[in-house]
């Protein structure tokens, strides 16, 4: 059961197989383990962050293709979800047809990124994507009337979801069966049947031909496969789960700005975490974004303290200001990408196949 | 002679996880014209690419007047005095003949100091370079880029010039007028050519080794090879209908 | 037998050079173009001018990632942070000496300028050879990881600025007699801009020079085509392309302090921010085309600022469109360049 569920690519690696464990239950439960908003909000970010730094795996681990445009198709989502909302009132129709809109617009413009470029080399994509990633988000920003400009647009959700929204009086362990508590196991499962969906995706034929074009294109070529189609399609897949991960952020955060949702910052986080987490493994989103996001809401205290404690040295306080955990980051990324190119998930693989042999 | 110019022994050499030369020996003597013989894929060009550290050898040797140059890099072993026209001619086609021939005379800090008496006598059998001086060379045809190509690598001397089939893709005519050109630069360079064109080596080889499968299978005088129909067939598979 | 000379003679007419004058035109008959559309004169001074002086710092910018990437396949993700730091280091000298910066004196002015500019220069060069060794080197041929890990050296940068300078923006004064604007009839010609269009001149003008009448500068366009026969011939072409990365380093950070106080304020993300016009001038000039980078970068600023005034809301994108026509036209850009 488990094993067609994860189809039949499973973690590997019992250090791995736990900590994969303790996400999926801190996730499944966290409304119950954890109080206050804070902490649901980062458990509910972390939900849609796996789906989408999956989705860029598929891209970047598995085709060997660099984006710079999977923000933009994440926005797309959002944004489609939010202004349909925004402008039809908060129903479900707006929803269908905010994210029908959404995931049309973005298989519209992965096609023909797509076509326009992937055929030419990995550096000429990366370019491209890049200035169509940032003049989208300038557009977007810009068009006030229509998205709410730089501060975005707040919305309401449809009623069920909405956190004043009660199921029954009744409590469950102790807690309120509420519009948000709705919102967040939708936004979870959702995340869980994608996730489960690309593994699906990555372990079928269409997956192996994928990673047969990334290892050798020309070989790949050779045997037959229309290396541009392939690449196209996992682009279009990619975009379009992408798309649906905004669609669940913005239902969850009910509010969509270009700063939470186009701005380069989250592209450079979508990086971080894939090649932190490990690239071609789908399970590195999940390890990747849960560290990443707890370090990000929580490291920045710890840095905090360390900052005041050296408040005294100017150089070194700055180095620990909270606003520079990036810079760590940053550097644990470079060393990354030279030391451990197949990330955690990776290391612990090769642990447990060393530890395997006799 | 005692030491030979450049001797290769138990030469391998992989490219990714192709294993090419599987044990090459070779020998070249000071002056005249050595031939590489043999089919496609045998591994000459491989060889060449080899002794110029383009690709560097897995295993054993590569001395070149009295040092090893097994694992030098390319621009030092150029350094040594061996230059190398490779069977794509590597023509700078941005720039001008002049500028080709110009960048490949090392010791030269301006274009307008090259020796114009050695320019002379390469344009005594390359006529066409005077003429297209400062044209960019890849306005050229094939046959003079190919002049264009031998001249950089002899427009200062050199002890040694590898060349790759410079009858490439060349018209009859043209191919008459190299075999005057590799004459007269047999008199002064020593040089070891890659060839597919039996008639041209013929008419102008000194001794001749033969590849096959990464090895040298044979090797000998050309002329005793010229003569020896039978051993043509058995090394080279050539029938005489092909190559008269 | 035939003589060589007589068969070289057969084909004798000489080859046509064929000289691809199409895109020089470009800048021209575009601005020509717009005339009657802007309508006034002096108005359309103005704007070519802005276009212009715009265009070259974009240039200077751009060149040196643009002959990186030529010579050594290399595409550096975090060039934008040379023009940052560029620009950071420049406050160094102009904010300490404040007084030569707001002195009425040309030669004052000129002179501080002259050494901001010369210690950025000198640290983004600097900067380039250490970011080569450390962070280039170990990935050469390798793609995939040449983008990840220049992009994770650009954050990197980014936030060492940060550090450094703090997070706040600062402003950037521009020199006394550098302000304000000669007016010919009705047009004012800001003087700045035309500095630009100097410096961006004698830019492409020595780059120009080197590159072509040069011993090193005609191995470098050898080197753009085929590096193998460059080392074959006895060069070392590692050599030559540290040069290179430091020399256009070097001029990312001339960019840099140029920008810098073009905008008058300086925040870390400007060189996030040029990364992605200057990415786009590369690709419509064709990867590894000097020449083509020039223009490239002349035809999108004279665009934007063009579309700025006649339609504000194209010029959001109008680099994006310069992009896909020209690649439309010419889909490896307006000069493509030979390669192996």
């Amino acid at each position: 059961m488990i094993r067609t569920l994860l189809s039949r690519d499973l973690p590997r690696s019992r250090p791995l197989s736990a900590m994969l464990l303790v996400v999926l239950l801190g996730l499944m439960l966290a409304p119950f383990l954890v109080s206050g908003a804070r902490s649901l909000n980062v458990a509910a970010t972390i939900c849609v962050f796996v789906v989408l730094v999956a989705s860029y795996d598929l891209l970047l681990g598995y085709t060997g293709i660099v984006s710079f445009a999977h923000t933009m198709f994440y926005g797309i989502g959002a944004y489609g979800v939010g202004l349909a909302l925004h402008g039809m009132g908060p129903s479900w129709w707006a929803v269908f047809v905010g994210t029908a809109g959404a995931l049309s617009l973005s298989l519209v413009l992965a096609l023909v990124i797509g076509l326009f470029s992937l055929r030419v080399r990995a550096i000429f994509y990366a370019m491209i994507t890049l200035a169509v990633a940032s003049a989208f988000s300038v557009v977007a920003s810009q068009m006030s009337d229509f998205t709410g400009g730089e501060d975005g647009r707040t919305f309401k959700v449809p009623e069920i979801l909405q956190p004043s929204f009660r199921l029954f009086d009744a409590e469950i362990l102790g807690r309120v069966v509420d519009g948000k508590l709705i919102t967040y196991y939708l936004v979870f499962f959702s995340a869980l049947a994608l996730f489960l969906f690309m593994l699906r995706i990555v372990n079928s034929p269409f997956g192996r031909v994928l990673q047969a074009i990334r290892e050798n294109d020309f070989r790949a070529e050779a045997l037959g496969y229309r290396t541009v189609i392939y690449r196209t399609l996992a682009n279009c897949l990619g975009a379009l789960i992408a798309t649906l991960a905004g669609v669940l952020m913005a239902l969850w955060l009910r509010y969509v700005g270009p700063k939470t949702m186009l701005s380069f910052e989250v592209m450079t986080d979508i990086l971080l975490i894939v090649v932190i987490g490990g690239m071609g493994t789908i399970y590195g989103a999940v390890i990747g974004s849960a560290l990443f996001i707890l370090a990000q809401n929580y490291l920045q205290v710890l840095m905090a303290q360390a900052s005041a404690a050296m408040s005294g040295i100017p150089f070194l306080a700055n180095l620990f200001h909270p606003d520079r955990w990036l810079l760590w980051l940053g550097v644990l990324f470079v060393l990354s990408v030279y030391f451990f190119p197949t990330g955690i998930v990776g290391r612990l693989r090769i642990k447990a196949l060393l530890r395997g042999r006799p | 002679m005692s030491d030979p110019l450049l001797q290769l022994a138990g030469v391998h050499t992989h490219i990714g996880q192709y294993h090419i030369l599987q044990g090459v020996d070779l020998v070249v003597p000071q002056g005249g014209i050595t031939v590489l013989l043999g089919r496609n894929g045998a591994g000459k060009t491989t060889t060449l690419r080899t002794i110029m550290g383009l690709w560097h050898a897995s295993r054993g040797t590569v001395r070149f007047d009295g040092g090893d140059i097994t694992q030098s890099p390319t621009p030092d072993i150029a350094c040594s005095g061996i230059a190398y026209v490779p069977e794509s001619m590597g023509i700078f086609s941005d720039l001008t003949v002049r500028e080709n021939l110009y960048l490949a005379a090392r010791s030269v800090k301006r274009a307008g100091e090259m020796d114009e008496a050695r320019l002379e006598w390469i344009f005594g059998f390359f006529g066409a370079l005077k003429k297209f001086w400062n044209q960019p060379a890849g306005t050229l045809s094939g046959g003079q880029k190919q002049m264009v190509a031998i001249a950089r690598a002899i427009v200062e001397p050199r002890k040694l010039l590898l060349i790759d089939e410079p009858t490439k893709g060349l018209a009859p005519a043209i191919i008459q007028g190299m075999i005057a050109a590799f004459r007269e630069l047999k008199r002064t360079e020593t040089i070891l050519l890659v060839e597919q064109n039996f008639s041209f080596v013929c008419a102008l080889g000194d001794s001749v080794a033969v590849m096959d499968g990464g090895r040298i299978v044979h090797s000998g005088s050309m002329a005793a090879l010229a003569d020896d129909r039978e051993l043509q067939h058995k090394l080279l598979g050539l029938s005489l209908d092909a190559h008269q | 037998m035939t003589s060589i000379s007589q068969v070289a003679s057969q084909d004798s007419a000489l080859p046509k050079v064929r000289v691809d004058m199409l895109p020089l035109l470009l800048v021209p008959v575009l601005a020509l173009l717009m005339l009657p559309l802007v309508g006034s004169f002096p108005t359309w001074v103005t704007l070519t001018v802005a276009g212009l002086a715009m265009g070259m710092m974009v240039f200077m910018m751009a060149s040196g990632l643009t002959l990186i990437f030529g010579l050594m396949d290399v595409l550096n993700f975090g060039h934008g942070a040379f023009v940052s730091v560029g620009a950071f280091t420049a406050t160094l000298v102009l904010l300490p000496m404040k007084s030569w910066v707001e002195a009425e004196s040309v030669w004052m002015n000129l002179s501080v300028v002259g050494l901001a500019i010369l210690l950025a220069m000198l640290v983004t060069g600097l900067l380039g050879w250490a970011f080569e060794r450390i962070i280039i080197r170990p990935v050469y041929g390798l793609h995939l990881k040449q983008i990840l890990i220049t992009m994770g050296g650009m954050i990197v940068a980014e936030q060492l600025i940060h550090v450094i300078w703090g997070a706040e923006q600062i402003p950037l004064q521009l020199p006394a007699t550098f302000r304000g604007a000669f007016i010919f009839g009705d047009a004012a010609l800001e003087k700045y801009r035309l500095i630009a269009v100097g410096v961006g001149l004698t830019v492409f003008i020595s780059m120009f020079l080197v590159l072509n009448r040069t011993k090193v500068g005609l191995l470098i366009r050898a080197g753009v085509e085929n590096g193998e026969m460059v080392e074959a011939l006895g060069y070392r072409i590692r050599r030559l392309f540290v040069g290179v990365f430091v020399a256009g380093s070097a001029l990312a950070g001339l960019g840099g302090v140029m920008w810098g106080l073009y905008k008058e304020t300086l925040t870390a993300a400007i060189g996030g921010e040029i990364t992605v016009l200057v990415f786009i001038v590369i690709i419509v000039g064709g990867l590894g085309s000097v020449g083509g980078c020039f223009i490239g970068a002349m035809l999108v600023a004279l665009v934007a600022n063009y579309a700025g005034f006649l339609a504000p809301k194209v010029a959001l994108v109008s680099d994006i469109l310069v992009m896909v026509t020209v690649l439309l036209w010419r889909p490896q850009g307006l000069y493509p360049v030979a390669k192996r």
